[in-house]
């Protein structure tokens, strides 16, 4: 069961891994994401489907190494299996013919934006794209996101690779030239705050996909919640998406990094130990 | 599925129960004192997760078991929400017949070795006990005897599985391996349906092994229960949430006639009081299945934990109970619960409150949070709590805590754990929109049938009852496979 098919780096720490998961990949919309665990004594983390290919009965994850539990899953290879695998959970992307929508990805955001994009596309939206990573050998999954855009705007905050700057250089340039219906924005915390910011400016409707810290990721432990227009909500079942004028980013910010020091030790013995094997 | 009182009499009539009344008199019997189950001393069991109560020797069970009158009516089988033939097992334990005395306790229970830990027998079997009914002295110890049995059974090597009628080739579904689910599993196995158990989780027992901490119930007991069952054929799909992974129609069309929801009541409540998103602020859920579920205070696993030094509990349940006492063995210098009523009004266990006292955990009642303050990281350290007053009986009878103005006061923590109730997780009524909810989110079923307002599924447990006990949950997985295998007999003949 849910064993793995292919792998491919998109870069040093960026994998993607193509996995046997029938049912999920039958049930899944644009927007879900599965909790996946490695290991008897691994833990459970959200990962957002970034595609899946319900004949082949297969989903499409791409992981960035940031802590043990993503280096374990990247570590895998072709033919292991991951112990765990649930989903899909969250509410799907509401997807409607809107007029003109700006998709904004930032880094491994990217892969679970790809599906919003496509859907967008598929429903008769004209998709404006905005890709961004800090360097050329961090952006990810251009030609598919191009499939299915009208037009791609790649920013690299080194200008090794389209425009030098940062998302929201584009979206303020793309807002002034045109006319905006809806934005969707996928990526760190910080820049999913900005980029929320930066659309506020514009009254234009944003929607962000949040990636909190889970455990069940059913609705049962709370771990994920966050204050959206004063209240609290959980992202495992009220979200992943919300209206990203609303959200409380500097308290999610804040959350995000409640374990870090633990986790940065546990990463760095993980590393040790992999070193010396 | 009512035991009848004719039945009862019957089997209360066997030369063997018989025999073993004539052995003493009635007199001599209430004359003994009620054993006294040995606990592994407060400051040694803090120092790990070892199982707080050790049981009975076989010499205590018998001695036990000889103040149980075996009574014409037995009152204490009314007591127990899935009606163990509670007098017959004990005459098996006076009689030394311990292994006969397990297999009666599963005729009708799924679960005995967790129900002998974790029920309140003082407020069920134990509570309808003609010496505490009718003498004023304290009732038989039923669910040490239980526990006892189950126990023994497990140790001897020689576990029964229950009879299992031929396979019908009727395909039923449950949704949830709790205590509810497994209780049905077991009696739909019995009568011959091929069932199979969903579970969203990567492990089988629901609130038992998430929940429920080790110092309570080993996961290793859970383990073996669930192990019976499988023996007895039923299947188990973990990470499979129905009404994601599949829909119930998916179901269908796989050949699924009967559908049992025992999903539990999943969402923790929070209390929305200033600065209660501050980290080291969880719910009771959340501490629980990261030390129980995930084993996160284990170096060699990869969940994290966090648990302070000094930990504030929010609430008087059992939940709350199980959560200052893991903070206390997790080596909290304080471990408190905060609760606005007073220890009268404290829903949880009478023993579970007990142990706590013991172990050092101070109670704060009267008292309720008001607000939370952090450090610049984002870190809770200090909490504003507010007095408390009893003011008239609400609608739960009790009497309402009312704040006391200008009562306001500091405390430093690190750790809060709010544990003050759950809500019905919505994830399967969500998927089905024709499936008739209440406005708290519970399913709506009819009473006695279980019966939901989609005729082929039934439902029990926290996802109808909203927050409730083991043993009730169990009663309703058994009394909803009696009513779900009518329907199906029923559809079946018609």
């Amino acid at each position: 069961m849910n064993k793995i098919i292919e792998k491919e780096f998109f870069s040093e720490n960026v994998v993607r891994l193509e996995i046997e998961a029938p049912r999920i990949a039958k049930a899944r919309r644009a927007g879900h994401f599965v909790i996946v665990k490695v290991g008897e004594t691994g833990e459970r983390i959200p990962l957002t489907i970034a595609s899946a290919n319900a004949e082949k009965g297969t989903i499409t994850l791409v992981i960035q190494r940031v802590g043990v539990s993503s280096r374990r899953i990247a570590d895998l290879n072709v033919g292991d299996e991951l112990t765990d695998l649930v989903g899909p959970l969250g509410e799907a992307t509401h997807i409607e013919n809107f007029g003109t929508v700006l998709a904004c990805g930032g880094g491994v955001g990217v892969a679970p934006l790809l599906p919003i994009v496509e859907a967008l596309k598929k429903a008769g939206n004209k998709v404006i794209t905005v890709i961004a990573a800090r360097t050329k050998d961090l952006i990810i999954l251009e030609d598919q996101v191009r499939e299915y855009s009208d037009e791609v705007i790649v920013m690299t905050d080194d200008g090794s690779y389209g425009e030098k700057g940062l998302v929201t250089d584009a979206m303020e340039k793309v807002m002034q030239r045109e006319n905006v219906d809806l934005s969707v924005v996928i990526g760190p915390a910080v820049m999913m705050k900005f980029a929320a910011l930066c659309t506020k400016k514009y009254d234009v409707k944003t929607y962000a996909s949040l990636n909190t810290i889970m455990v069940d990721g059913t609705g049962m432990c709370g771990a994920c919640r966050i204050t959206v227009g004063g209240k609290t909500k959980f992202v495992c079942v009220d979200g992943p998406e919300f209206d990203a004028h609303q959200v409380d980013f500097d308290e999610m910010l804040l959350r995000l990094n409640g374990y870090k020091n633990i986790e940065k030790e546990a990463e760095r013995e993980y590393l040790d130990k992999k070193e010396k094997n | 599925m009512t035991v009848t009182k004719e039945f009862l009499k019957a089997e209360r009539e066997q030369s063997w129960r018989v025999d073993i009344r004539a052995l003493m008199k009635n007199k001599e019997r209430t004359g003994l004192t009620r054993v006294h189950m040995g606990e592994v001393a407060a400051d040694e069991r803090v120092k790990s997760n070892i199982e707080v109560n050790s049981g009975l020797t076989k010499e205590e069970a018998m001695a036990e078991a000889q103040r149980c009158l075996d009574c014409p009516d037995p009152t204490c089988i009314s007591g127990c929400p899935v009606e163990i033939n509670i007098p017959k097992f004990i005459k098996y334990i006076e009689k030394g017949e311990v292994l006969e005395a397990a297999s009666v306790l599963k005729e009708t229970s799924a679960l005995p070795a967790v129900c002998g830990r974790v029920c309140p027998q003082e407020k069920q079997c134990e509570a309808k006990c003609f010496y505490w009914l009718k003498m004023k002295k304290e009732p038989v110890a039923i669910g040490h005897l239980e526990r006892f049995a189950a126990d023994f059974e497990r140790e001897s090597g020689q576990m029964a599985v229950p009879k299992v009628a031929e396979g019908n080739g009727i395909k039923v579904a449950v949704i949830g391996s709790g205590p509810a689910g497994l209780t049905f599993a077991g009696d739909m196995a019995k009568l011959g349906y091929d069932v199979t158990v969903f579970e969203a989780l990567h492990e089988i027992g629901g609130v038992l092994k998430y929940g429920i901490p080790e110092f309570r119930l080993p996961n290793s007991i859970v383990d073996v229960e669930i192990e019976v069952l499988r023996k007895m054929g039923v299947k188990f799909e973990m990470n499979f949430i129905v009404g994601r992974t599949a829909s119930i129609d998916d179901l269908k069309e796989e050949g699924f006639q009967g559908f049992f929801t025992g999903s539990g009541a999943g969402l923790p409540r929070f209390m929305n009081i200033p600065g209660e998103n501050y980290i080291g602020i969880l719910s009771s859920n959340e501490y629980l299945t990261r030390i129980n579920l995930m084993d996160a205070a284990n170096p060699l696993t990869d969940t994290p934990i966090v648990s302070g030094k000094s930990v504030a509990v929010i609430g008087g349940g059992n939940t709350a109970m199980d959560s200052v006492r893991t903070a206390k063995r997790l080596g909290a210098d304080r471990a408190m619960i905060i609760y606005r009523r007073s220890m009268e009004e404290m829903p949880a266990r009478v023993e579970e409150i007990k142990h706590a006292e013991e172990e050092g955990i101070e109670f704060m009642t009267l008292t309720n949070p008001i607000e939370y303050y952090a450090d610049e990281t984002g870190r809770v350290n200090r909490m504003k709590v507010q007095k408390m007053e009893l003011g008239e009986p609400d609608s739960s009878g009790r009497r309402r805590p009312v704040p006391m103005e200008g009562s306001e006061y500091m405390i430093d923590v690190d750790t809060v754990v709010v544990s003050v109730g759950v809500s019905p997780n919505p994830l399967i009524p969500s998927s089905l929109p024709q499936l008739e909810t209440t406005k708290w989110g519970t399913i709506v079923v009819d009473e006695e049938k279980l019966q939901s307002s989609i005729p082929e599924m039934f439902a029990g447990g926290d996802i109808v009852r909203g927050g409730a006990t083991v043993i009730l949950a169990m009663g309703d997985g058994r009394n909803a496979a009696a009513s779900m295998h009518n329907y199906l007999q029923e559809k079946l003949n018609a």
